[in-house]
């Protein structure tokens, strides 16, 4: 694994530690969390606020039978749950891999201009999280949409005119930002990229400028 | 066990549990936390009845994932508060939750105990800056935790601007950071 550069915000890190990230953005984090080691020791750091608010929430009454009915769940279900593994030479992290039900080569996909292909995952409403293809040396369509979007990049890269967005790295985009990324020569470029707004892509213009917002 | 009990007498806890099923181990530990889970499931909206449902499910959850839990990566209670949130995601908004690939620590790897000793010192203390915050910011804090409270909703509840909330709750993990080191 290459370097990574861009990494999620803390907001992004609050809101997924306290549950609140909507399940599309969600699963952006979960899968750049599962590739880089530095977000994943401060969504920990998180968690451990989360930890001690639970620990100073108080305490509910529990009913007379609730932990004889607590081990009777735990003798009727399976003993031991396995740890949930990235596949090697997989493309796709584990918590990705789940969602698509598989890896790359497992993926359904729907064409939608340019050579670039999309395949939308299905999540909660409120937000949507598609896998987009984009052939070497092409323009990532331009799209409009109104609200936040994180673009996760999971092999290949993308350029923009103001950076280079590679393996693992996770482009937060906000309102400011009016940019055309295009993949790099050499190898296609595969993406997870959520929305919180429904995302239309503009084949037939030449360009919009995308508006985004920060979440 | 007593409510005292210091988080690195949970890891030795949960290596009970984890080595010899250790039932009597596990009603201390479900004494503590089951209380705690479910009062953090009333307090994000969950009846009464469905809160004791999900916080069985959850200490369940505890058990079946006892050997996932690493101690030199979170305390106990900060583990058990991932899985509770789970949970709530889980049962009570009826969603999948996305969760980053476990990086477990085996019976041949076990992690070095001056990390585990480190890190469990480092949550007490945590928790205890987080204790000495002014009310204000520990209030906002809580709320983010609690309960499917977006940025945007705790404006709604508080009548503050959205961008003084973000830059409350960043001032507030600051502090935190700051009294932490």
């Amino acid at each position: 694994m290459s370097k990574i550069n861009h990494h999620l915000t803390d907001e992004m890190l609050l809101s997924y530690s306290a549950g609140s990230l909507a399940e599309a953005f969600s699963l952006v984090v979960a899968t750049h969390v599962s590739m880089c080691d530095e977000c994943r020791a401060r969504l920990d750091a998180f968690d451990a606020v989360g930890g001690s608010v639970l620990n100073d929430c108080g305490e509910a009454v529990v009913g007379a039978d609730s932990l004889d009915a607590t081990l009777a769940r735990i003798t009727a279900g399976e003993d031991r749950l396995p740890a949930r593994k990235t596949k090697a030479d997989a493309v796709f992290p584990a918590p990705l891999a789940e969602y698509v039900d598989g890896d790359l080569d497992a993926v359904k996909w729907t064409r939608v201009g340019g050579g670039v292909r999309q395949a939308i995952l299905p999540t909660s409403k409120g937000a949507t999280v598609r896998l987009l293809h984009i052939p070497a040396g092409t323009a990532v369509p331009d799209h409009g949409h109104n609200g936040a979007e994180m673009t996760l990049v999971l092999k290949g890269a993308f350029r923009d005119e103001f950076d280079r967005f590679g393996p693992g790295d996770v482009e937060v985009a906000n309102e400011d930002l009016h940019h055309t990324p295009v993949a790099e020569e050499g190898e296609d470029c595969i993406c997870l990229a959520a929305t919180d707004a429904p995302l239309r892509f503009n084949a037939i213009l030449p360009r919009i400028a995308q508006r985004f917002v920060r979440i | 066990m007593v409510a005292d009990t210091g988080e690195s007498d949970w890891v030795a806890v949960m290596r009970r549990i984890r080595d010899d099923r250790d039932q009597e181990a596990f009603a201390d530990l479900f004494r503590y936390y089951a209380p705690r889970v479910k009062a953090y499931l009333m307090r994000g909206g969950a009846n009464e009845s469905l809160a004791e449902e999900c916080m069985q499910e959850a200490m369940a959850t505890v058990w079946r994932k006892v050997e996932l839990f690493d101690p030199s990566r979170a305390s106990v209670t900060t583990w058990i508060f991932t899985i509770a949130r789970n949970r709530r995601i889980d049962v009570i908004r009826k969603e999948r939750r996305p969760e980053p690939e476990d990086l477990p620590w085996g019976p041949e790897a076990e992690p070095d105990q001056e990390d585990v000793v480190a890190l469990q010192q480092e949550s007490e203390r945590l928790a205890e800056a987080l204790g000495s915050l002014p009310e204000k910011q520990r209030l906002l804090i809580e709320q983010a935790y609690f309960g499917d409270l977006s940025h945007s909703e705790i404006a709604a509840k508080t009548g503050l601007p959205l961008g003084t909330i973000k830059s409350r709750i960043r001032l507030a993990l600051d502090r935190l950071r700051h009294a932490m080191k």
